[in-house]
């Protein structure tokens, strides 16, 4: 909206002098550069490898070169050309293994995170914006789901049902972790319903659903993807954790199961680190994709950061650390 | 018409009577300062080679239109800019009470840390939310005391703390109240007592009074016209309320689009400016002495600064704009006649390219 009126402004400025003058010369506008996220190093680096655990994610069971589950008689073997990442105590193919079990791996971060953030937005943007009783009532909600021990609670439902496959951990831990999701939004939406922009759209006389939506939420995105992007992780880890005590059912693959037969089997005494050392690897790298992203997103959603974060490197290699309250100074000639 | 100007003039005679004589000597030298916004392959340059020089006990008046670059001017001299503002040229020299001069965008991170509020103090545009609403404001005043006197005692802090109050006119007992037990005006007016706390040798004031209403506009402002006779530290004032300046400035620099297009004593800007930006925003308030006459403001809207005309950027919206306005930049430079003192930045004023100044520029 703002926006749209100071262009029209501008280029109505930019015409009057025009029609009356013998043609001064104005540069052209500068285009809005698009795609802005993609251009960040840093989210590009995070999202080119969640892109290649989606693909595997997808793709896996289709590509691998064995069937992960396929006993065979080449017992332990190191990385050799017939198995990349070589074969565990019964003969099974690990690399087939890591990429089957990507699938497990995402799904139950992707569901986990999703209905964690959801459910954290509703009760935590709804808790902050509308105050009085309805807020007392859904912050001592988020305060008790805050105190549940959520891997106990996932170990006493997982031993309850007769099959706890990937889904059923993924929506407990949604269930169980969006609290601090919840409660970081409400006070930050509490704070932010005070400010002088969200009165003065309720002086406009705008509905609250769009008050909420409209003016609160986006200046939220930081901290709702930075909540989605620790409950996703918080996830992973939760299910390979589960996996690799026993907790889920051992036929499923994911990393976790491959730690869980490594860990049962000695690998580390007998030197077999191709059994644990890519699958951990693997964990290592998901969580740093989605840190990276989470900082692209930081850069990104702040309007006056985006300068920054953009030209990061240019900055780096011109010798500028912005900082609030010394302003860099740089005199280079201009080329 | 002239009965205004015999009351500014007397006005003026009686201020310069007054005060501590300033003798010319430059306390704050701005040179060629430039600034960008934007850290990308086209940043927006917002000031071109502004160059001021602040004089001793001066009360120096920065006017112009919203974003013609007042404030970036004066935060970008004491590297207060926020990313995404860059300096890329220029020089600031502050010379200290011993003559020893710096430059303020050559000092490292603690060297700019101790200048401030020490030599410089900045009272800013909302001021009144500077206050933290959690501390009384006699602890606000005497923490800031003691983080450049750190050898001070307490209570010996506390005590100018109360000075300071009663030297803006705020009873001493208020030490005790909260920010928001106070007026706006009383609000502001504690700001600039904690300004003057280490009695700065330089004043910088961002639109001081814009929240306030008229009368408490000109009281504090007074006041600290009355302070400055006291206590002879130099002023900067940036406003956009002209009239204001004229009354309480010795010299005004009137900007647009992140130059300085004419710099001269207020009254002679006044009564007779030289840069038709400048007559023109003269004539955009009224008289406040003398007879009636016809608001004319300036026509257009100031320039997009991101991309600027090829020639003088007011060139567009110039009354007086030839083909040579459109296509070379002016710069600052004495006027046609050579006035003692003045400044401008207009091609108007060289003889080699116009015949004659047209008459609103020339009495």
């Amino acid at each position: 909206m703002t926006t749209s009126t100071t262009l029209s402004a501008a280029s109505a400025a930019s015409v009057a002098p025009a029609a009356t003058d013998p043609v001064p010369v104005v540069p052209a506008r500068r285009r809005a550069p698009r795609l802005l996220f993609v251009r960040n190093a840093k989210a590009l680096t995070g999202l080119a490898l969640l892109g290649l655990f989606a693909l595997l994610a997808i793709v896996g069971p289709w590509i691998t070169p064995y069937d992960p589950s396929q006993v065979s008689a080449d017992l332990l073997q190191a990385p050799s050309p017939a198995h990349w990442l070589g074969t565990d105590h019964t003969g099974r193919d690990i690399l087939s293994q890591i990429i089957v079990g990507t699938r497990g791996v995402m799904v139950v971060g992707l569901v986990a995170g999703v209905s964690a953030t959801v459910v954290g937005v509703i009760v935590g943007v709804t808790a902050g914006f509308i105050g009085g009783i309805g807020d007392e009532t859904l912050s001592a909600l988020s305060n008790v789901f805050l105190v549940i021990p959520q891997l106990p609670l996932i170990i006493i439902i997982a031993a309850q049902l007769p099959s706890a496959g990937g889904l059923t951990v993924a929506l407990v831990i949604g269930a169980t972790g969006w609290a601090w999701g919840a409660r970081v939004l409400r006070a930050q939406t509490l704070s932010l319903r005070r400010r002088d922009f969200v009165e003065a759209a309720r002086a406009n006389g705008e509905r609250t659903w769009r008050l909420v939506l409209a003016e609160v939420l986006p200046n939220l995105t930081a901290v709702i993807a930075s909540g989605f992007v620790g409950t996703v992780t918080f996830a992973v880890l939760s299910q390979v954790t589960l996996s690799f005590i026993g907790i889920t059912p051992v036929s499923e693959w994911n990393w976790g199961t491959i730690l869980f037969w490594a860990q049962n089997n000695l690998a580390l005494q007998r030197g077999a680190w191709w059994w644990f050392v890519p699958a951990g690897a693997c964990i290592a790298l998901l969580g740093m994709a989605l840190t990276l992203v989470n900082f692209g997103i930081d850069e990104f959603v702040n309007p006056r950061l985006r300068s920054t974060g953009l030209h990061a490197r240019s900055l780096r290699r011109r010798g500028i650390r912005p900082r609030v309250g010394f302003t860099p100074v740089v005199r280079e000639e201009k080329s | 018409m002239s009965a205004s100007i015999t009351t500014t003039a007397e006005r003026g005679a009686v201020r310069e009577g007054g005060r501590p004589s300033s003798g010319g000597e430059p306390v704050l030298e701005i040179r060629d300062l430039s600034v960008d916004y934007g850290y990308g392959d086209d940043p927006t340059h917002v000031l071109r080679k502004v160059s001021l020089t602040l004089n001793r006990g001066e009360v120096l008046g920065l006017a112009g239109e919203s974003g013609c670059g007042k404030s970036t001017l004066a935060y970008a001299a004491t590297r207060l800019l926020a990313p995404p503002g860059l300096i890329t040229s220029g020089e600031v020299w502050l010379t200290g009470r011993d003559g020893t001069r710096a430059d303020l965008l050559r000092l490292s991170d603690r060297e700019l840390r101790s200048t401030r509020w020490q030599d410089i103090a900045i009272v800013f545009q909302g001021a009144m939310s500077s206050l933290n609403p959690v501390y009384r404001i006699g602890r606000q005043i005497v923490d800031g005391i003691l983080a450049h006197r750190p050898g001070l005692s307490r209570s010996a802090a506390a005590e100018r703390a109360a000075e300071l109050l009663e030297l803006v006119g705020i009873p001493a007992d208020r030490l005790r109240s909260y920010p928001h037990q106070l007026s706006g005006g009383m609000r502001q007016r504690v700001m600039i007592a904690m300004a003057l706390a280490l009695e700065p040798q330089v004043l910088i004031m961002d639109e001081p009074t814009t929240a306030l209403d008229v009368v408490m506009q000109r009281q504090i402002l007074e006041q600290v016209m009355e302070l400055r006779d006291r206590l002879g530290f130099s002023v900067v004032l940036i406003t956009h309320d002209v009239s204001l300046l004229v009354e309480v400035a010795d010299r005004i620099a009137i900007m647009y689009a992140g130059e300085i297009v004419e710099q001269a004593d207020a009254g002679d800007v006044y009564r007779r400016p030289r840069h038709p930006y400048a007559h023109g925003l003269l004539g955009s308030f009224p008289p406040l002495h003398g007879p009636r006459r016809e608001l004319s403001g300036i026509p257009g809207s100031p320039p997009d600064l991101s991309r600027l005309p090829q020639g003088c950027p007011f060139a567009p919206r110039c009354p007086h704009a030839t083909d040579v306005c459109r296509e070379a930049r002016p710069v600052l430079g004495t006027t046609r006649s050579a006035e003692h003192g003045r400044l401008v930045s207009c091609h108007l004023h060289d003889p080699e390219l116009r015949d004659v100044l047209p008459a609103e520029l020339a009495r």
